[in-house]
């Protein structure tokens, strides 16, 4: 497929090469840049904490060597030394004293050490995989409960958003009635106003509710969002009204008229705003953090910051962990891909 | 039709039964017969996990007692717990580094604690730093968690490499600016000297310069001793022997460390402090040798900054009583020693700190600057451990950490972004509600 | 919503998901007829249009409008505690802190020089990066909607990174940012000079752009996508049998049918242009210098994270910008009314 015959959307079958080297260019320099860092960010995971540190980095999880000699409770580092034949053989380094290191031999543990200089040696170096960074973590780091927490928070938000703001962009839309302009006028001039700039009053309007360490303080101040409300009632403006006055000839409800006829109409326009919110809520955490301090009630993006202390973060577990969170989002969105593109195209965001 | 209701009540139970379960999970929590002792806790190595695991053993010995370890984002300490302490809530004790800042919500244990002698006796020089101005005189506020010191770590190899002898106890500032440029030169090292970008890293220098900070109990930041500071870390970075690569690369306050670089054999000398111990001894390992050295001298001192984290009492509480015997175990001899041995922390304890703590590590490189920490510690300017003890204290790391790196990135002169320190103290002051000048 | 589920994966995992959501959603909305029949009967058709508003109003009053009124108090007040009581009023004195320049142009001439530099810098961002994001998301769109093979991979792809939190993306891209991170790497090994990224002034200004465009564009994509895919197939069939040529058929059907959707994907990605914050503060700090600093890590650092808590500043601040925001909204979407309605 040609970029121009992209750009035109014909389904011309004339080949034209310069055009569909762009268009697959384009698309592998996409793919690297943007899935490369996601697959590096898996192999990282998988580093010990000196490797995830080593300058250059290197893609695959790589370690230097270690032997493990019987009394010594830790590995040794192995290093290629060279024997003064010409040849280079593997020992481990017990000690090292300034530039001179003592070298060992795994096979011979009981003769002498060898001395060599530290700059004619090189380390060994081979696939390390660190499965220890999830296996730790997740003995101690309560992630089922941070999950649960998660996936409570995004649930039952994704829902009640998508309920909520359906509902007032219908009567903002559809009916006419005193002070509804007022009403769109005064949600949509919050449509710029980042909640981080009111963090201080919300948190006190949460915390004379009672909500502080509650999941429904993270869940109920950002289900009311300017942008929902906006993104709706202009799409349900394009829902012919007859399609309502048919049903209300027929004797249905207002509310059913709302879930039978806007709602299943609206599903492209739902489906986006399903996806924000989704996003929004799994990665939420400046809010969060406002609301809640007690372990239990903590959400996985708070659960995954509590590796980062003052003074140093122990990265190796943060991304082993950042890996498990991102597994749930990624399962979702690759089983309902298709659904969601095709729900959003079915009759197109107007 | 009846079986259609029944997959619509089962479609309706399906996406409830995960909002039962969380709430009936929420709600178990709640009924505990046992007192309920929160402590808000974070952690940067592990001793989150070493304080549960002692936790856990005084819960066996106090069955009464039931302490929940909140181990949080070191951003709640900082910014969540005093928005939570303003408004009355907040856990029972927490563990905080703003140690004066948030004073006035600690409470006195004096009065429950079986045996206040003998905080007086092993903790006397940082109990002052968590007593507020308005507090009582002998108030025992809390006890620290971690003593730390700031202190340069030099890569000896690479001095070796060079052929270079290490700078004596007694060097100057110049001495190991000069001594780390011609290392880094001749191996090639990018990093000659790195700092920690922390107001604290910056302080002991200053004041080994002859900064005063506080006159009183009124901030005096800029004087010559001072400004020497500054100037040299202006210099430093204009020939070459700090990289703008590390605080360049940051903005405001942030934080920004080298110990990556350091575990890179990349940095030279490296001002941090007592506290990497630790992860040099995972990430360094056997890569190069490194040790701890003694604070390098100024005209008027050679100083480090004391500093680091204290497990504080929370006023809001409704368990006084219990709340003191947690503090009381965490503190007593044995208890403290394992911890500090268990964490590599240095002990705020002067009688584990005479008798010397058997720490868990066989690292030569640790074991070594271990020892020089201890000495250092000693050696400590009066004026750095009154200058830490000091409540606004971070109005003035703030101030002038964020515009001495706008006088490096170039942004303002020097003698401009003095100024600016100036009017940032007084308008953090002024927010505290004391009127300077 | 069942309806929508194409017949051929009628057996996969993913349409029974969809069929057991459409299952819960009607038993739902079905339990809930009967209590909004019973309040229609009260209020008649007209009235339930309040009905309707409710639930969205009380929240939207409680929890963002009741905050921003809070918020002018701050404003007005003084001092570092959060309780209103505790606090003195000072009246506009956070105001004319914040407004106190010599020269508006000159940042070093005002008192605060640190809210009118993220001010600057806010304003090139959002120019650059809204720009950016809605020319690359077109370009990305309309690639992905020709006949591609793999082309459910590649809309994967494009908009993996949309799933990633904003701490991932910002460690993600530092690590190859930095002095010795995967770019000076490759650099370095292809024989070129180590580049400054992060701690020159005008190369992280561009990663902050670069870097936010990479982490949203594949939302945006995907709503262009979607809206490429609504344009009726047989308007393009009747330009090809008259001949028309491409470049026209672009500019005369695909750009018209499109512009109500890129109208949305303007607004929608100049708000969160505006709101930019998370993973430039994790990437750069704000930095070098005052560099990257934009308006809304001003107001969140001067009222939380220095440990000095100046609320009254941040929430003057706020209030200013928030007024600028709420004008150029409505004007923005007055102009886009006009434009559609002629």
């Amino acid at each position: 497929m040609s970029l121009i015959r992209a750009l035109t959307s014909t389904r011309d079958q004339r080949s034209m090469h310069i055009t569909d080297w762009l268009t697959y260019g384009f698309l592998l320099l996409g793919v690297v840049l943007m899935f490369g860092p996601a697959l590096w960010l898996a192999a990282s995971s998988l580093k010990t904490k000196s490797a995830l540190q080593e300058f250059p980095p290197s893609f695959l999880p790589m370690g230097q060597k270690e032997i493990k000699l019987a009394d010594k409770p830790d590995g040794l580092p192995v290093y290629l030394v060279p024997n003064g034949a010409g040849q280079s053989v593997e020992l481990a380094l017990q000690r090292r004293i300034g530039l001179i290191g003592l070298f060992i031999d795994p096979a011979k543990p009981e003769a002498d050490p060898v001395r060599a200089k530290m700059d004619e040696v090189k380390p060994v170096r081979e696939l390390t995989v660190a499965w220890d960074n999830y296996a730790e973590p997740l003995r101690r780091f309560r992630f089922d409960r941070f999950l649960g927490n998660s996936l409570f928070v995004t649930i039952v938000s994704t829902v009640l958003t998508l309920l909520v703001n359906s509902m007032c962009a219908f009567a903002l839309s559809k009916y006419s009635f005193r002070g509804r302009d007022a009403m769109f006028v005064f949600i949509l001039s919050t449509l710029m106003v980042p909640i981080s700039v009111i963090l201080i009053p919300a948190f006190l309007v949460v915390t004379s509710l009672g909500l502080t360490n509650s999941l429904w303080g993270v869940i109920l101040p950002p289900i009311a969002t300017p942008t929902g409300v906006f993104l709706l009632r202009q799409y349900m403006l394009t829902i012919p009204d007859e399609l309502i006055d048919a049903a209300r000839m027929d004797g249905a409800s207002e509310w059913r008229v709302y879930w039978r006829i806007i709602m299943p109409l609206a599903m492209p326009a739902l489906a986006v705003l399903g996806i924000f919110s989704v996003m929004w809520r799994w990665n939420d955490f400046l809010w969060p953090l406002i609301v809640l301090s007690r372990e239990e009630s903590f959400t996985l993006q708070l659960g995954l910051a509590t590796f980062q202390g003052e003074l140093d973060t122990q990265w190796h577990y943060l991304l082993a962990m950042t890996m498990m969170t991102l597994a749930p989002v990624v399962i979702v969105f690759t089983l309902l891909q298709r659904h969601i593109t095709t729900g959003i195209a079915s009759t197109g965001l107007k | 039709m009846f079986k259609q209701l029944k997959t619509i009540t089962g479609g309706l139970m399906a996406l409830c039964m995960p909002v039962a379960a969380m709430m009936a999970a929420t709600n178990t929590a709640k009924a505990a017969d046992p007192t309920e002792v929160r402590i808000m806790w974070y952690s940067d190595g592990n001793e989150g996990d070493v304080m549960r695991d002692l936790l856990d053993r005084f819960e066996k010995q106090n069955p009464d007692i039931k302490v929940m370890l909140d181990r949080v984002p070191y951003k709640t300490v900082v910014e969540q717990l005093p928005a939570l302490l303003d408004s009355g809530q907040g856990p029972d004790l927490a563990r905080v580094t703003d140690l004066g800042g948030l004073s006035r919500h600690y409470l006195d244990l004096r009065p429950h604690l079986k045996n206040a002698k003998y905080f007086d006796d092993n903790f006397a020089s940082s109990l002052p730093w968590f007593r507020p101005a308005t507090g009582n005189k002998d108030g025992i506020y809390g006890v620290m968690s971690q003593l730390a010191l700031t202190l340069p770590l030099v890569n000896t190899t690479l001095f070796q490499q060079a052929g270079i002898p290490l700078p004596g106890p007694k060097a100057t500032w110049d001495d190991w600016a000069k001594a780390s440029k011609a290392v880094a030169d001749k191996v090639k090292a990018p990093y000659p000297m790195a700092f920690d970008r922390s107001g604290h890293r910056i302080s002991g220098m200053s004041i080994s310069m002859g900064g005063k900070f506080i006159d009183g109990d009124k901030p005096a930041l800029v004087d010559a001793g001072f400004k020497s500071g500054m100037k040299n870390l202006v210099d430093w970075h204009a020939n070459g022997t700090m990289s703008k690569a590390l605080w360049g690369s940051v903005g405001g306050t942030t934080y920004r460390g080298a110990t990556e670089e350091f575990a890179n054999a990349q940095v030279v000398f490296y001002m941090s402090g007592t506290w990497q111990f630790t992860q040099f001894a995972k990430t360094v390992a056997k890569n190069f040798e490194w040790q701890a050295v003694a604070n390098p001298c100024g005209p008027a001192a050679c100083t480090g900054m004391p500093g680091g984290a204290a497990l504080v009492p929370i006023k809001a509480t409704k368990n006084p009583q219990a709340v003191a015997r947690v503090v009381e175990y965490f503190a007593s001899e044995p208890v403290y020693e394992e911890y500090h041995a268990r964490t590599l922390f240095l002990p705020a304890h002067a009688g584990l700190a005479k008798k010397g703590i058997n720490y868990v590590t066989d690292d030569a490189n640790v074991k070594k600057s271990l020892a020089i920490a201890v000495e250092q510690v000693a050696q400590t300017s009066p004026i750095a451990f009154k200058f830490q003890g000091y409540e606004h204290n971070r109005i003035l790391f703030n101030a002038m950490i964020s515009r001495v790196n706008q006088a490096i990135s170039g942004e303002m002169s020097l003698d401009d972004a003095y100024t600016r320190m100036q009017a940032d103290i007084v308008e953090g002051f002024a927010a505290k509600g004391i009127k300077l000048q | 919503m069942t309806h929508h589920a194409p017949d051929q994966d009628s057996r996969t995992l993913s349409a029974h998901f969809a069929r057991g959501f459409g299952l819960a959603y009607t038993g739902l909305m079905r339990a809930l007829e009967p209590p909004f029949a019973a309040i229609q009967k009260r209020v008649g058709i007209k009235g339930m249009a309040y009905v309707f508003v409710a639930p969205n109003m009380i929240i939207f009053s409680v929890f963002v409008a009741l905050p921003m009124i809070l918020n002018i108090w701050y404003a007005l007040t003084g001092s570092n505690r959060l309780m209103i009581g505790e606090r003195p009023f000072v009246g506009l004195d956070n105001f004319s802190a914040l407004l106190d320049c010599k020269d508006y142009l000159d940042v070093n001439s005002c008192k605060q020089d640190r809210f009118w530099r993220a001010v600057h810098n806010s304003v090139l961002f959002v120019a650059l990066q809204v720009t950016a994001m809605v020319a690359l998301s077109l370009v990305t769109a309309l690639i992905l909607n020709g006949k591609l093979r793999a082309r459910g991979f590649f809309r994967a792809v494009f908009f993996f990174p949309v799933l990633l939190s904003p701490v991932v993306v910002a460690l993600i891209w530092k690590w190859i940012l930095q002095r010795d991170g995967l770019l000076n790497a490759l650099l370095l090994s292809s024989g070129g000079e180590r580049v400054a990224f992060l701690h020159d002034a005008s190369w992280s200004f561009f990663w902050t752009v670069f870097v936010s465009v990479w982490a949203h564009m594949g939302f945006y994509a995907l709503i262009l996508l979607a809206g490429l895919q609504a344009i009726p197939a047989d308007l393009y069939e009747a330009a090809e049998m008259d001949g028309t040529p491409k470049w026209r058929v672009f500019w005369r059907i695909t750009v018209p049918l499109l512009l109500p959707t890129l109208l949305v994907v303007v607004i929608l990605s100049l708000i969160r242009a505006v709101q930019a914050f998370d993973e430039i503060y994790v990437l750069t700090g704000g930095g070098p210098g005052t560099a990257t600093q934009f308006i809304v890590q001003y107001i969140y650092e001067t009222a939380f994270a220095n440990q000095v808590h100046l609320l009254g500043l941040a929430a003057a601040a706020s209030l200013l910008v928030a007024v600028v925001l709420m004008v150029l909204t409505l004007l923005q979407l007055r102009i886009s009314y006009h434009g559609k309605t002629s």
